[in-house]
């Protein structure tokens, strides 16, 4: 047990991978086995997180930002530049890792119907799950960076290999390609742009402090001064802040930098979608919180109009994107930079305002937002793959009526669509309330604008619903023989089944329980977060 | 007296290419198991010289000197530092997979070995010669038999012309080092060849600025600096798969090896003087090499110039003359190395089965060879400078190096690390996934169990350098603090 507690984060972040290298050895037909392994080694980890959670002490915060991170451990990693191995959680972390380690077991669960080369799938997905861990864990730039970009990679081949066999994108010069190839490498394109200037801006760091721990960069960098090669240093921060910010804000995704994410989303397996949306979108966030706002608050006070104004036309723009779409899992994809966009007008506003009581709240909302994002988006993309795995079409219109055929997954739909609308009572609700009320004395206009944009979120999640579920029965479904909804395709409609109830349950009971009652969990953010300031 | 170990693995492989001379001819088994025997022993002992250099120490270690002419100055005068240690491993890896994969060669295979085996004693002895005659020796002793081993086995359509070129570029780099050399040698006036020595000099500014190019082009030529880099693509491709591989990964860190030791050690304030314009050769090779191997439509070609890419990098990191910087290239020679080699031997896999290297006639190899599939991710990994690889671990000193340097440098270089992913990816995608062609489909069967061993070998090296630095990077540290010393710094 004493293990367990000195080694807690070492052993949640590689016990994936330790999986992944024992089912590495399985034999590649045994597909059931494979499942039920990964689903169980991925269940460790959450244990480990639960124990985390359990003995993480809100109360031993003080003041200060290096005392806030507990469980902390640090070896000797790349020593010629100073870089270590350096783990610790607090409060924000700690409710990504639980996100996390929540949302993996639920993916692999809801993964059991991929057919196609199961042990390759399910290794990339535990090397996903420490590659999310990772960046949520380190406390030094470098392995930040390294966890990274190490999460790239089994994402790509997942929506490479795995994504939907359908579609095809023309590219330059007329060539056609496959939907999903042309998805995962503009994916990994986009990111790994993003990623350059964040790497040339860590080694810039580097060389001028000559150390990569965040717990000493957090006061030194803001604190130096003077020129660096003829150039002064509040231009040098200036454009470091922004390569930190782009390379953020490509992985939120903030508008304009958003457009890889409707195509990645869609053409993704479901279980891709889910992570994806669910905890990949928050490394972004993440970014924004355990870096930005610590090392540059003076460059983040400033441009935080900006950042605030880019939220609100994600928001704006993301609504109406959605609204605009006949595809259902476009529709729920661009859901997420509406609802993404909130995430990073509270941390604008708390980047503004640092150290009033509305950057607390903003901020507490942003992070409880994260987590009930991450809760309703992986709902609703599972929702989206239940039902295209019977229908085999995503297109609205051959939708409609479907609520008498399949009840029980139409009320599913409709209580997780409603938390991703914020309805109240469901987790939502309170996060987005925050933000609003954080945000509203600080960018009075741009969070105005704003509810006019969560308006548009209601119109889109009761277009998706109603072309759904409710209307005339679409006739493709009309029944012909007995009591099988067959079309005429041959295509069975089936009500949910218990597998995919279990994978469902969790999240739902998680948003109600946030909706209601929200105090456990935003006790442990407020905390973290008035560290932050 | 201790024992020899650095004689012993330098002789082995010219005295088992000798041995396997008289073996008669058709019988290729006997001739193939001695190979590898030989080669294991190589590999072997070269592992075991890495992990018993005592970093604490530094220096010269393994030191071994004999009088040779003494009356000319000249010793047979063997030792490794900081960073020649991992390449002496880079060799012996790479001389180890290679005769692994090349297991099927059935034409002529004993003098195939034999002349492989007269190479890879020139290349370790110019990574462990401490006298400035005996590394011209052993450089072109590895130098000679890559013109026969092209010409011969090389592939059929450029071999004869690629020989040609590869062979005549280096010869005239290496009298253009020699004249150099030689210069060094009358201007020291202490009648000797012994490196050791001669750094100790302090060779007067105006000599060494007028001197340095000589020696450092002369040299770096086969390092592939730009624009002196074109016979290298050629080289590899027209290779035989097993000196590809030796080729790329352990070739070309032998020009710029010697660049380093010769040019930048030797004369140390010509280094000073002529680095900032070198830098930007450098970064031509960087991003010019990166560019072109993104239009390749020849699968070998796309790594051939990925390799110029590379190297540029390697000579990159040497050009900023601080400790990050020489300590990345350092990384670098290693990882590249063996990345290359892992690249050139997935390439040859390929093209046995089938025959082409077009990339557009190929697609879908995921299935018939996965390992080979996933050993070129892997490579491909290294290669764009993923973290976790040691790609990462070589590259990011690099950087850090550079962004102390000019940092503007620093950024342009940066830019090479997306389109080796695009080209990586690009080259990924037509290749192993995908449909595959009608007409490979019912003929293309798994590699074998030994290509398998040198595929895992190789990456398995690439991934623990990538996971655990400190396995390589405190030894190269300290032979880049040596250098540092001799540069003042």
């Amino acid at each position: 047990m004493d293990f367990i507690a000195s080694n807690l984060l070492t052993l949640i972040l590689f016990t994936p991978t330790l999986v992944a290298a024992i089912l590495l050895f399985l034999p590649r037909v045994e597909n059931q086995l494979i499942r039920w392994v990964a689903l169980i080694g991925s269940l460790i980890p959450f244990c480990l997180s639960l124990y985390l959670w359990f003995n993480f002490e809100p109360s031993s915060v003080s003041g200060d930002i290096t005392s806030s991170f507990q469980f902390r451990e640090q070896y000797i990693w790349y020593e010629a530049i100073n870089s270590s191995y350096h783990l610790g959680v607090d409060g924000i972390s700690l409710i990504l890792v639980l996100l996390t380690t929540l949302l993996t077991p639920v993916c692999i669960l809801a993964s059991f119907s991929i057919k196609e080369r199961v042990k390759s799938f399910m290794i990339l997905f535990l090397l996903l799950e420490t590659g999310m861990l990772g960046v949520f864990l380190s406390l030094d730039l470098l392995l930040f960076f390294v966890f990274w970009e190490i999460g790239l990679i089994p994402m790509y081949f997942l929506i490479d290999q795995w994504g939907s066999e359908k579609g095809e994108r023309e590219i330059w010069g007329g060539r056609k390609v496959p939907a999903r190839n042309y998805a995962s490498f503009k994916f990994l394109i986009f990111t790994m742009a993003g990623s350059l200037g964040l790497l040339l801006a860590i080694q810039m760091i580097g060389v001028v402090t000559g150390t990569f721990d965040m717990l000493v960069l957090f006061q030194q960098w803001p604190a130096v001064e003077g020129d660096f090669f003829g150039i002064p240093f509040t231009t040098v921060k200036a454009i470091a802040f922004w390569a930190f910010v782009i390379a953020f804000a490509i992985k939120v995704p903030v508008w304009p930098f958003h457009t890889w994410l409707p195509d990645a989303h869609t053409e993704a397996p479901t279980a891709g979608s889910m992570i994806l949306a669910g905890v990949l979108l928050k490394l972004g966030a993440y970014g924004f919180l355990r870096l930005v706002l610590p090392l540059y608050p003076e460059e983040a006070r400033y441009y935080a109009g900006a950042l605030a104004f880019l939220a609100m036309l994600a928001i704006i723009f993301g609504a109406l994107a959605a609204y605009g779409q006949s595809d259902f899992k476009r529709l729920v994809a661009y859901s997420s930079v509406n609802h993404m966009g909130f995430v990073v007008l509270g941390i604008a506003a708390a980047a503004f305002a640092a150290g009033s009581d509305h950057a607390i709240l903003a901020l507490n909302g942003a992070v409880l937002q994260m987590f009930a994002h991450g809760l309703s988006a992986a709902g609703m993309f599972f929702l989206v793959g239940v039902i295209y795995e019977r229908t085999h079409t995503r297109n609205l219109n051959d939708f409609g009526g479907l609520f008498p055929l399949i009840p029980v997954y139409g009320g599913i739909l409709i209580f997780v669509s409603m938390a991703s609308l914020g309805l109240p009572g469901l987790s939502g609700f309170i996060s987005e309330f925050l933000v609003v009320r954080g945000a509203w004395p600080v960018f009075t206009v741009f969070t105005a604008l704003s509810m006019i944009g969560l308006f548009f979120t209601g119109v889109f999640v009761l277009k998706g619903l109603k072309q759904v579920l409710h209307g005339p029965l679409n006739e493709r479904w009309v029944t012909n023989n007995g009591d099988t909804p067959t079309n005429e395709h041959g295509e069975i409609l089936t009500e949910i089944t218990f597998r995919e109830l279990v994978v469902i349950a969790p999240l739902m009971v998680l948003m109600l329980w946030i909706g209601v009652w929200p105090a456990w969990i935003l006790d442990v953010i407020n905390r973290a977060v008035m560290v932050l300031f | 007296m201790q024992f020899p170990i650095l004689s012993v693995i330098v002789l082995t492989p010219a005295i088992t290419g000798i041995l396997i001379l008289l073996i008669p001819g058709e019988r290729k088994s006997e001739i193939r198991v001695a190979a590898l025997a030989a080669s294991a022993v190589a590999m072997l002992l070269s592992f075991w010289v890495y992990f018993s250099y005592d970093i604490s120490a530094g220096g010269y270690q393994f030191v071994e000197k004999y009088d040779w002419l003494p009356s000319l100055g000249i010793s047979y005068h063997l030792g490794i530092d900081g960073i020649s240690a991992p390449l002496v491993l880079l060799t012996g890896v790479v001389m180890f997979t290679g005769v692994l994969i090349s297991w099927g060669i059935d034409d002529r295979p004993r003098e195939f070995f034999a002349l492989l085996f007269i190479l890879a004693t020139g290349v370790f002895g110019v990574f462990v010669a401490l006298d400035l005659f005996g590394l011209f020796f052993f450089y072109e002793i590895a130098v000679f038999p890559m013109y026969l081993l092209i010409a011969i086995w090389g592939w059929k359509v450029t071999r004869e012309y690629a020989a040609m070129k590869l062979t005549l570029y280096l010869f005239i780099g290496s009298v253009i080092a020699l004249v150099g050399a030689l210069a060094i040698y009358f201007k020291s006036d202490l009648n000797t060849f012994n490196m050791l020595l001669l750094e100790q000099v302090n060779f007067d500014p105006e000599f060494q600025k007028f001197w340095f190019p000589f020696v450092f082009f002369g040299f770096a030529i086969l390092g592939g600096i730009f624009p002196f880099h074109n016979w290298s693509p050629d080289g590899h491709v027209a290779a035989p798969t097993a000196v590809s591989m030796f080729h790329a990964g352990v070739l070309m860190k032998l020009g710029a090896f010697a660049a380093l030791r010769v040019g930048i050690m030797l004369l140390p304030e010509g280094a000073t003087y002529h680095m900032p314009w070198i830098i930007l050769l450098a970064l031509v090779n960087v991003l010019y090499g990166a560019f072109i191997a993104m239009v390749q439509t020849d699968f070998k070609y796309v790594i051939g110039f990925s390799s110029v890419s590379h190297m540029g990098l390697v000579l990159i990191g040497f050009a900023t003359l601080n400790r990050e910087g020489l300590i990345g290239a350092g990384v670098q020679m290693f990882s590249h190395g063996i990345m290359t080699a892992l690249f050139f031997a997935v390439v040859g896999m390929v093209y046995d089965q089938v025959h082409t290297r077009e990339i557009p006639k190929l697609g879908g190899f995921v299935k018939a060879m996965p390992w080979v599939a996933v050993a070129f991710i892997i490579g491909g990994l290294v290669s764009m400078g993923m973290p976790g690889f040691s790609g990462f671990i070589a590259e990011f000193p690099i950087f850090m190096g550079l962004w102390r340097y000019q940092p503007w440098i620093a950024i342009l270089a940066a830019i090479s690390i997306v389109i080796t992913a695009s080209y990586i990816i690009r080259v990924t995608g037509r290749v192993f996934f995908g449909k595959i062609p009608q007409e490979f489909r019912d003929h293309t069967k798994d590699v074998t169990v030994l290509d398998k061993v040198a595929l895992v070998l190789l990456c398995t090296i690439l991934i623990a350098i990538g996971i655990f630095p400190r396995l390589m990077v405190p030894l190269v540290e300290s032979g880049a603090n040596n250098i540092l010393r001799l540069l003042g710094g």
